[in-house]
């Protein structure tokens, strides 16, 4: 979806601000946030990353730019849970589980954390596609809208680069955030020129790269 | 912009109810929440009203809890590993490697995901790692700007001004202006490359090795690493003159 999320080359945000020994949470409730959603993900139910950026990207564009990062995921959670079977609205607006409801066993302890934290969940999948484009190959990046969850940055779109790798096969992100399947598929390094995203006012030795899927490209 | 102290507003108005619901579990002891390994102020915590959105997180936290769908120790336990263990100093100790070690190098550069596991360092959001080696000529900055990827295994948590709409708007079409701001000023012949973090590839910046450092110990070198350095927002200082080594 054309959203705010999607801010590479916007102008008007003002300076990057840095906090000098800036703490991992600011406030408690961030970090209660963060492993809430990390651990809800254990106690079953569907759900995929993409489906929880995709959520992310659906706060209405004025509340997305006012929020901080971990008030995003707070709107998240409460949708994350409902949407994953885990607790009904009803239940998070009264804050109390339903009556007779029956209660659960948690799938990971503490001393399971380490191990969880420390484990691999790749969207990289051993499946042989085919690959449609090739190393050194110039592609252009699709000019699609798609109204739902998509990783095709804006500033990209109609533009030409080149493949600089192909980084093998991964879930594609437009489906399996709607549950649509994983649509496995060659995903690519490509290189843009700053001159072709923004002009002959950039310089002429800078580029941007981004992982682009097959969907993403055509050729030139 | 990322100012965590602004009253958010929810999505729908949703646990409008629930602020009231979570202020009978403000008089709980902090201790319930295992807090007591912060060594950072959180006055918050004392404060007669917390915010909304504590109340709400909370909230939904008991209720979870109550429901058997998480543990609460285990809870104390990731936020933990990411105040106190995951976090840049496993970048650091990577990129040192790099430097003293040229055959780890030449595996960090090759397939980064099995070398960085080699120190230790794995898990979510570093699944398939890409390592981009700064050069005298060419200089990469890594962003995401449609969200915040961010190769947690290695760099810990992202701070607030990698997640801030000014770093991700203008990264990439104004990336020698966002240089220049963390004092970094690239002179017209370096290349510079910015990687988007678009996909689920996740990207660490190996820094040059400065000059003068050719005594230090891979510990000692670990510890001039800092973490902007690895996202390509600077470049890995010497030790000051006649400093500790």
């Amino acid at each position: 979806m054309n959203g705010v999320h999607d801010m590479g080359g916007m102008h008007g945000m003002g300076p990057v601000v840095h906090e000098k020994d800036e703490p991992v949470f600011h406030e408690a409730w961030e970090g209660r946030v963060y492993a809430l959603t990390r651990l809800v993900r254990a106690a079953g139910g569907r759900w995929n990353i993409d489906a929880g950026r995709y959520e992310i990207e659906r706060i209405p564009p004025a509340d997305y730019l006012r929020m901080s990062y971990y008030e995003r995921w707070a709107v998240r959670l409460p949708i994350q849970v409902v949407k994953m079977g885990l607790a009904t609205q009803a239940e998070i607006d009264s804050g109390a589980p339903a009556a007779g409801s029956a209660r659960a066993t948690p799938q990971l302890t503490a001393a399971m954390v380490p191990a969880m934290l420390a484990t691999r969940v790749s969207t990289k999948r051993d499946v042989k596609v085919k690959a449609t484009f090739k190393r050194g190959q110039r592609v252009r990046a699709r000019n699609i809208h798609p109204t739902g969850h998509t990783r095709l940055p804006r500033y990209a779109r109609g533009k030409v680069g080149a493949v600089v790798e192909d980084r093998g096969v991964f879930v594609f992100p437009d489906t399996n955030a709607e549950f649509l399947g994983e649509k496995p598929q060659h995903l690519y390094s490509v290189r843009f020129t700053a001159r072709e995203l923004w002009g002959d006012r950039a310089s002429p030795r800078d580029s941007v790269y981004l992982d682009l899927w097959d969907d993403y490209l055509e050729r030139v | 912009m990322d100012n965590a102290k602004k009253r958010p507003v929810g999505r729908r108005g949703f646990l409008k109810d629930a602020a009231a619901t979570a202020a009978a579990f403000v008089a709980e002891p902090s201790a319930a929440h295992g807090h007591a390994h912060h060594d950072h102020g959180h006055d918050h915590q004392h404060q007669a009203v917390p915010s909304d959105v504590a109340l709400r997180v909370k909230a939904l936290e008991s209720l979870l809890v109550e429901k058997g769908l998480v543990d609460r120790t285990a809870l104390d336990a990731v936020v933990d590993s990411y105040e106190t263990k995951i976090g840049p100093r496993n970048g650091a100790r990577v990129v040192a490697r790099a430097w003293v070690d040229a055959a780890y190098k030449k595996r960090l550069l090759a397939d980064p995901t099995a070398a960085i596991a080699e120190l230790g360092y794995s898990g979510g959001q570093g699944e398939d790692m890409v390592v981009l080696e700064n050069l005298p000529k060419i200089h990469n900055l890594v962003v995401c700007t449609l969200c915040s990827c961010y190769p947690w295994p290695v760099l810990g948590l992202p701070p607030v001004w990698y997640k801030s709409a000014p770093y991700r708007s203008r990264a990439v079409i104004d990336p020698r202006g966002v240089l220049r701001e963390f004092g970094l000023d690239l002179p017209e012949n370096v290349e510079v490359r910015v990687w988007d973090s678009t996909a689920e590839v996740r990207y660490l910046v190996l820094p040059e090795r400065p000059a003068g450092t050719d005594h230090l110990s891979e510990e000692a070198l670990a510890a001039l690493v800092t973490r902007d350095s690895m996202i390509g927002v600077t470049k890995v200082s010497p030790p000051p003159a006649g400093g500790r080594a």
